[in-house]
């Protein structure tokens, strides 16, 4: 490894996360959902990469066999440097102590029946970051000015507070061990829009702050483009395309790329109904079509996107996978 | 030309151990023939409630206690449940956000549709089943033979919502309420369901209640824009001026939070604080509470309906002040 180029923070290798579908008495493995395929990452310290694509292309898995929620079948995931595949039990603990995630319904994720403080007291506790009582409620009370909660609040049931704030619990609960990656699986998207420009902002902060870097897996394009450094765009368990926000956001490669950003309802009221929506809805991943997954739905299907599957070819800054933009193409 | 629906004056309260809460309070808007007209909010700005009041579907132990909602002239508070009955579905039909709480999962979904037209129409079930075929092609279904006899669970998100608009059209209602008809769904999936409603309308002059918290989607199929915020209007406005030049600092500061506008990577200009819950509504502007340009009379006086220019209505101290200012020079 060069000096130019450290070890990314995260840096994931082929993943594949396949789900059987099982059948029968005997519960045998009759077919496999496709959630995830040679999926490969890379996500340096102080960065955001936005896992982006419609619901069913396996973004949400990624992000869940990076925390070692789902057993991949294959692949790589080094975490500072260390394969979280090839852990240990006590091995993991440690090593995914740095690797925390908010999920996108906070009441899902929070205990009703827990204090606020308890249930961030639970990763603090448990590597022992605090020895004493006293220690641990002055913990839970900066984490909790951090997020601009009133730290008087850490008595309180997650009842007593609003979505946005519910949310803020979360961000603290996650920011109790130091984390320095947290991986965000639509974690703004059920907030009402003044509220979740107020959760991107601590995000941001945070960020600025701590050094802390984002894997943000969400839909919804333009909260990538205002938070990420690089974007993935999925599409039926691949990456069909990756790049720089800008980059990506200004000249998408891929046609499944140009799709999504034209489907974005606009503010501009000068700007609607400008683009034609692409026809149809995404394939179910158990039964991805032949050929390149998106060949069904694309307006610039060839007789060859049919029958072959493209790999990702380098474009300028990123790469696509699509045959359009295959090395030595004169057009 | 006088409005296909007159709202004015709506109230609908839900009791609470302080009293009856207004949580729909003094709303007025009207709705022409073939026009759409979003009512937007965000959560708890009573935007749903405002839509069913509208068809007397208030969810107990809500109440409208007063005003009027006149269809054609003709108010619907006072009908009798069998009047109200032969309103809905057929002169004005719904949409919802979740098609699979409106369909039967046992059924087939083109029976779904038949038995909605035979409900409100004499005809043949063979007549009704070319009908809903007929429907099924107009809302863009593939195969449409084939899904006449599916069942909910075989179709897609966004196929289960285009039968859902079909059932609403059976009766060629005049008007469409459309519940955040697209929030379930994908973005291109979303962007086909929003070229859909615009082409109806076009071809069959079908007026649009569009009951949205996302403004991108106003500005895609909207006509006109009402803003409602915890109970009350604050704006009302045509889409171009309202996205162009707002008026109240609550849509000001809406347009301004989506991502959208602002630089990449800067920090959203943001409206502090959340939407107080109604007993804590204050007794002046609702907003006041968040409001950065709030002064004396804010938080105690309710602002009275103004307007600024042609087709303009906002409820706001301040730009009442403003008026005033520009009116003196």
């Amino acid at each position: 490894m060069s000096a130019s180029a450290p070890e990314p923070l995260l840096r994931v290798v082929d993943l594949q996360t396949w789900y059987p579908i099982r059948a029968g008495l005997m519960r045998r493995t009759v077919g496999w959902v496709q959630a995830a395929t040679d999926v490969s990452l890379e996500l340096q310290a102080g960065r955001t990469l936005a896992l982006v694509g419609e619901s069913g292309c396996g973004k949400s898995t990624v992000g869940r066999s990076i925390l070692c929620l789902e057993r991949p079948q294959r692949g790589e995931i080094f975490f500072e440097g260390r394969d979280l595949l090839k852990q240990s039990r006590a091995g993991l603990r440690e090593a995914r102590r740095h690797l925390q995630i908010v999920f996108q319904d906070p009441m899902a994720s929070l205990d009703p029946r827990m204090r606020i403080g308890d249930q961030i007291a639970e990763g603090v506790r448990s590597f022992g970051i605090v020895e004493t009582e006293r220690e641990q409620r002055i913990r839970i009370g900066e984490m909790l000015e951090r997020v601009q909660l009133d730290p008087k609040s850490m008595d309180r049931y997650p009842h007593e507070f609003s979505g946005g704030q519910r949310q803020r619990i979360c961000i603290a609960r996650a920011l109790a061990v130091d984390p320095k990656l947290i991986v965000c699986d639509e974690s703004v998207s059920a907030l009402d829009v003044s509220i979740q420009a107020q959760i991107l902002n601590l995000l941001l902060d945070l960020q600025q702050e701590l050094g802390l870097a984002y894997l943000f897996i969400t839909h919804d394009l333009s909260v990538v483009r205002h938070l990420a450094h690089e974007v993935a765009v999925m599409y039926l368990g691949r990456i069909v395309e990756q790049g720089p926000t800008e980059r990506l956001f200004e000249h998408p490669a891929h046609p499944y790329t140009r799709s999504l950003l034209a489907a974005i309802p606009s503010i501009d009221p000068a700007r609607r109904g400008s683009a034609p929506p692409v026809r149809g809805d995404v394939p179910s991943p158990s039964h991805p079509p032949e050929g390149c997954h998106f060949h069904p739905r694309c307006p610039e299907v060839m007789d060859r996107c049919r029958r072959e599957r493209p790999e990702l070819y380098p474009v300028e800054q990123g790469c696509s996978r699509c045959f359009l933009s295959e090395p030595g193409r004169s057009d | 030309m006088s409005a296909l629906l007159e709202v004015d004056g709506l109230r609908t309260c839900f009791p609470s151990s302080a009293g009856a809460l207004p949580v729909v309070d003094d709303v007025s808007f009207s709705l022409g023939r073939g026009e759409t007209l979003a009512l937007v909010g965000e959560s708890g700005s009573g935007k749903s409630i405002t839509a069913l009041s509208l068809l007397r579907l208030v969810p107990k132990p809500g109440r409208v206690t007063a005003g009027a909602v006149r269809l054609d002239g003709r108010d619907l508070l006072p009908l009798s449940v069998g009047e109200i009955r032969r309103v809905r579905g057929r002169r004005i039909a719904m949409i919802f956000q979740e098609p699979m709480t409106c369909l039967n999962p046992v059924l087939r979904v083109g029976d779904q549709v038949i038995e909605a037209i035979r409900l409100h129409e004499r005809v043949s079930v063979s007549e009704a089943r070319e009908r809903t075929r007929t429907l099924f092609v107009e809302v863009g279904i593939p195969d449409p033979e084939e899904r006449l006899s599916a069942y909910p669970h075989q179709l897609s998100g966004g196929l289960k919502q285009r039968v859902m608009i079909a059932m609403a059209l059976s009766t060629r209602p005049e008007m469409l309420i459309a519940d955040e008809p697209t929030t379930a769904l994908d973005v291109t999936v979303q962007a086909q369901i929003l070229e859909l409603l615009r082409k109806l309308q076009r071809e069959r002059d079908t007026a649009i209640l569009l009951i949205t918290h996302d403004l991108g989607i106003v500005n895609e199929l909207a006509d006109r824009v009402a803003v409602m915020y915890a109970g009350r209007l604050v704006e009302v406005a045509p889409r171009e001026a309202l996205f162009s030049d707002p008026l109240h600092p609550y849509t000001q500061g809406l347009l301004r939070s989506i991502p959208g506008l602002a630089r990449p990577g800067e920090r959203l200009p943001e409206i502090p604080g959340v939407v107080p819950p109604p007993d804590q509504w204050p007794t002046g502007c609702r907003f006041a509470t968040r409001c950065p340009k709030r002064f004396d009379p804010c938080a105690d006086i309710q602002p009275e309906e103004i307007e600024p220019a042609r087709e303009r209505r906002v409820w706001c101290h301040e730009v009442e002040r403003m008026l005033a200012i520009e009116g003196a020079r």
